[in-house]
């Protein structure tokens, strides 16, 4: 068990004390506030627990104990390329130049993170084979708007106004059709061929001059090169839309495939994904987007530029007209970007296609280990991940894929992303990276399998999983049917403080 | 490759267990003349080598400056707690705790993190977290939409010209963002115009769906926000304060003037500045709004045996359930530092979170006062926290004679806001409880002596 300390907490505010605390901000002078007038003051103070640091240090170290991480094992899951972390990187970023630079300094005191950023935007295009890029979204899904809205620039500029539709295969990630919407498209989803890939016969007939973009997941969410994306590309510039690749698995074909020599328009990088940027529980990531030369007047601005003069600057507001304007305050996630821009350093051109190589040869390893054992509903090649499924071991024993999760995590396993994509029935999306040995990756292997033998003796074993994470399964029904999102001194009453 | 375990021996093992001699054979799928040649990029650069390229970048950015910057970046103590905790693997490297049973802590951390927030906003309802305060304000501006089934927004000047921009962007596919003008001139200038929002509230057929202000705002001003509240509401449409967080120990909190939906920047709780990001949207709401509040949401539960736990909830809200119909699409959010945040407000403590915001006041009345008697007034003349405009004839030079005096004189303001010209003259400066009188001093000296004041008077 890779979890230790199994030892559920307290919360913060109940570890609290009136009185506790202090020292870390000298007192300022009485009258400081005098000049507030009373009606815009607080007049009841927040109810914030009152602690000393050394509780609030074991709080923090405590709780992270309850966290299963790269940093503690093996983490498949799929579509997030749960990659280590290189504690360089975790440096860099925290080097007082980097980390205490103001995002509205003036240019000429900013001019090393300037220069950072504009080689971060050359080598993204260059690996993207796009014609330029910009750092600015926050994340992979605030890339698809930026791409999206830039598409809408597109056509608007060019009078086609009409165009309202986005097409997206049914495999798609979630975000894509969610995305379509807030840039107010409608979304129309085509079925996958019997092979996985995308239909292209479907996608020609619901091509029209309502199509707006088509968004792709290349591989896809299932693993799988499209192997006739070359013709689907064709034929989306055929019907007057354009071609968005949606990057999140950009981790497979690394100096393999350029997503702007193949024709796509436009496209997002996740670097928390394909360039090691930490995942952080949640975030922050960065979603950089690239762009071939038709979307390039409608980049986010600011754009990072460098004069004559070999200095680098930040765009004015207003020196690009064309410009879809900007997706969030600031440059962008620089911290994030300082930590991408030291993996791609560290791996060079090489380096990085052979991070694809390694991730799609150990993908392939283990989905080999697994043959025989588990339902391989596309059995060809795989790229950096592969679905698995469970569906003829649900058949036999009615033992789930839920149940399989649950039950790798009694074997020191965190599981693979699970019915996803939506299109497998009973699915695990398995994703191993390039950075997890050859015994890790026969270890996990081996514990598939002996699963799949335990549904079969004892399948209450396995649906009763996990026995030694530090909860049970949870109660989500009432956790959505009554929901508890804030704190209050009674909230805790029905289900006490734990010690 | 610098991470990775492979030995020749390994990958040999695992082509022969595939039945292959050469990687190459696993990406023959890709067609031909689609097959890149080679990536163009630098030698790999050993880690020794690459630290140094970083350190030096790094050293290339001036950070000794006497900073009087602030424009919704605020510099503050970050007691070390904050980072050394941030820095264990278990927090940093985990990802969304789609597995509850073995993220706990991250779980945990974000339903107090909820919690503290909804303390200090005085809402009931907080998200896990967005990108920065620019796209947590354009997800509340969404939002009200949503939630009236209206598609007119007002946005007040005195909201950061890049949180206008950002909404503006993230109206794009088909709704109305308008802007309410700032007040001219008198007591209240630099603050809404509430004359004009009432016009604008009134206005025929074009029904608004929500209000959005800040406060302080964007020039540093306190705004009437029950005024606003009121308003907003009486034409039917929801109000949106656009709130900074340190702030809030000491400001009316916007639950406490009816304010729907609070959306702000986190970055002062904590957080670097790091030239724009990671930062911490924060969005927050009244009940009433939980199933249109985009974002995850964390709530408590029990397990099968009755321990208390935490799970993420309300999922039909989000993209991977929801796709089209999802309130947003945002998926990877600021998990981490929203932990911070929370690090930062149990470290620093509620007493503590008062003394930086009274601090920074006093600071900033002490700076009011240094420039004064250099003669640089205020340009406006409410009353302000620790943020205020300076009026600077010629604006930009003196920014820029300051900097070669090692003074990073705020914001020039024609460059922010160059649609506004009675901002023309104006430096937006602030004021921290890390700003110190020698600074201060260093400043009112350094402006003295551009401006021509006499030296006396300088040195006070």
């Amino acid at each position: 068990m890779s979890v230790t300390g199994d030892r559920l907490q307290p919360t913060i505010f109940e570890r609290g004390r009136p009185g506790r605390g202090g020292g870390k901000i000298p007192h300022p002078p009485k009258d400081a506030l005098d000049r507030i007038p009373a009606e815009a003051r607080r007049a009841v103070p927040a109810a914030l627990p009152e602690l000393n640091e050394p509780e609030v240090v074991r709080h923090y170290v405590n709780l992270s104990q309850l966290n299963y991480a790269v940093d503690t094992g093996f983490y498949p899951l799929g579509s997030c390329t749960m990659k280590f972390n290189p504690k360089l990187n975790e440096w860099a970023a925290r080097l007082r130049g980097f980390a205490e630079l103001h995002p509205l300094a003036p240019d000429e005191v900013a001019q090393g993170t300037l220069q950072l950023l504009w080689e971060l935007e050359l080598a993204l295009a260059e690996i993207s084979g796009m014609r330029a890029v910009s750092l600015q979204p926050a994340a992979g899904a605030q890339g698809e708007l930026t791409g999206i809205l830039m598409i809408r620039a597109h056509h608007r500029a060019r009078g086609d106004g009409d165009r309202d539709e986005v097409l997206v295969p049914d495999s798609s990630h979630g975000t894509n059709p969610a995305t379509a919407s807030m840039a107010g498209y409608r979304t129309i989803t085509i079925p996958s061929a019997a092979d996985g890939g995308v239909d292209v016969e479907a996608f020609r007939t619901a091509l029209g001059p309502r199509t707006a973009a088509v968004m792709i997941t290349n591989p896809s969410t299932l693993g799988l090169f499209e192997t006739r994306i070359g013709e689907l590309i064709e034929a989306v510039h055929a019907a007057g839309a354009l071609a968005y690749m949606d990057g999140a698995n950009l981790n497979a074909i690394l100096g393999r495939f350029k997503p702007g020599e193949a024709g796509f328009d436009v496209m997002h990088f996740n670097v928390h994904k394909t360039f090691s940027t930490p995942h952080g529980g949640g975030g922050p990531g960065a979603g950089p987007v690239g762009v071939g030369e038709t979307l390039l007047p409608y980049l986010p601005s600011p754009r990072v530029l460098r004069d004559d003069d070999g200095s680098f600057r930040l765009e004015r507001t207003g020196e690009r007209p064309t410009s879809i304007g900007r997706l969030r305050s600031f440059v962008g996630n620089t911290g994030v970007l300082v930590r991408a821009y030291a993996y791609i350093r560290a791996h060079g051109g090489s380096g990085l296609r052979e991070v694809s190589d390694d991730a799609v040869l150990a993908a392939n390893y283990l989905k080999h280990r697994l043959a025989g054992t588990y339902d391989l509903p596309y059995d060809r090649a795989c790229k950096h991940e592969f679905v698995a499924s469970a569906a003829t071991i649900k058949k036999g024993t009615g033992v789930r894929t839920l149940d399989i999760a649950k039950r790798l995590i009694d074997y020191g396993y965190h599981p693979p992303t699970i019915y996803f994509p939506l299109i497998v029935e009973e699915g695990m999306l398995i994703e191993p990276t390039e950075t997890e040995s050859v015994e890790t990756l026969d270890a996990f292997a081996d514990a598939l399998i002996a699963i799949a033998a335990e549904a079969t003796a004892t399948p209450e074993l396995v649906s009763g999983a996990p026995h030694s994470a530090p909860v049970r399964r949870l109660d989500e029904a009432t956790a959505a049917r009554q929901p508890n999102l804030r704190w209050r001194p009674m909230s805790g009453a029905e289900t006490p403080c734990p010690d | 490759m610098p991470y990775g375990p492979h030995t020749a021996d390994d990958r040999e093992r695992m082509l022969a267990a595939l039945g292959l001699t050469s990687v190459d054979q696993l990406f023959e799928d890709i067609p031909v003349a689609l097959r890149a040649s080679r990536l163009d990029l630098p030698e790999p650069e050993p880690e020794l080598e690459l630290a140094a390229r970083l350190r030096g970048l790094a050293s290339r950015n001036r950070t000794d400056l006497a900073s009087f910057l602030g424009a919704g970046v605020y510099r503050h103590w970050s007691p070390p707690a904050v980072d050394q905790l941030l820095l264990r693997g278990e927090w940093y490297t985990a990802y969304t705790p789609y597995q509850p049973e073995i993220s706990q802590g991250t779980l945990q951390s974000i339903y107090e993190y909820e919690s503290l927030l909804a303390e200090l906003v005085d809402l009931d309802v907080v998200s896990a977290s967005h990108y920065d305060g620019a796209a947590a304000t354009a997800e509340a501006a969404l939002m009200t939409c949503r939630a009236t089934r209206r598609e007119r927004v007002l946005i007040s000047r005195g909201v950061h010209p890049h949180y206008r921009g950002t909404t503006r962007t993230y109206f794009e596919g088909g709704l109305e963002l308008d802007e309410i003008p700032l007040v001219a001139d008198g007591e209240a200038a630099g603050t809404t115009d509430l004359a004009a929002l009432e016009r604008m509230l009134a206005e025929p057929d074009r029904p608004v769906a929500g209000v959005i202000a800040a406060q302080p705002d964007f020039l540093g001003l306190l705004e009437p926000m029950p005024e606003i509240a009121r308003l907003a509401h009486e034409a039917g449409a929801l109000f949106v304060a656009v709130i900074e967080p340190v702030s809030l120990a000491v400001l009316a909190p916007p639950g406490a003037y009816g304010a729907d939906i609070a959306a702000g920047e986190g970055q002062p709780l904590g957080i670097a500045p790091q030239y724009g990001g990671p930062y911490l949207g924060i969005l927050a709401s009244t009940d009433a709004l939980v199933r249109q509040i985009p974002g995850r949401l964390v709530g408590m539960t029990s397990d099968l045996d009755g321990r208390r736990a935490f799970v993420m909830t309300m999922r039909a809200r989000e993209q991977d359930i929801r796709r089209d119909k999802a309130a947003s699409n945002i998926c990877t959010n600021q998990a981490l530092l929203a932990l911070a945040a929370s690090i930062y407000l149990a470290t620093i403590g509620p007493h503590g979170l008062r003394d930086v915001a009274a601090f920074g006041a006093a600071r900033a009345a002490e700076l009011e006062a240094a420039l004064a008697a250099v003669g640089v007034n205020r340009l406006h003349s409410g009353p302000y926290l620790n943020e205020f405009v300076a009026r600077v004839p010629d604006a930009r030079a003196v920014h820029r004679r300051l900097l070669d005096a090692g003074v990073l004189a705020g914001l020039v303001l024609a460059d922010a806001e160059p649609d506004d010209p009675s901002l023309a003259d104006g430096l937006l400066v602030c004021a921290t409880e890390v700003t110190t009188s020698a600074e201060i001093a260093r400043f009112a000296t350094a402006l003295g002596a551009i401006l021509g004041a006499p030296v006396a008077e300088v040195a006070r």
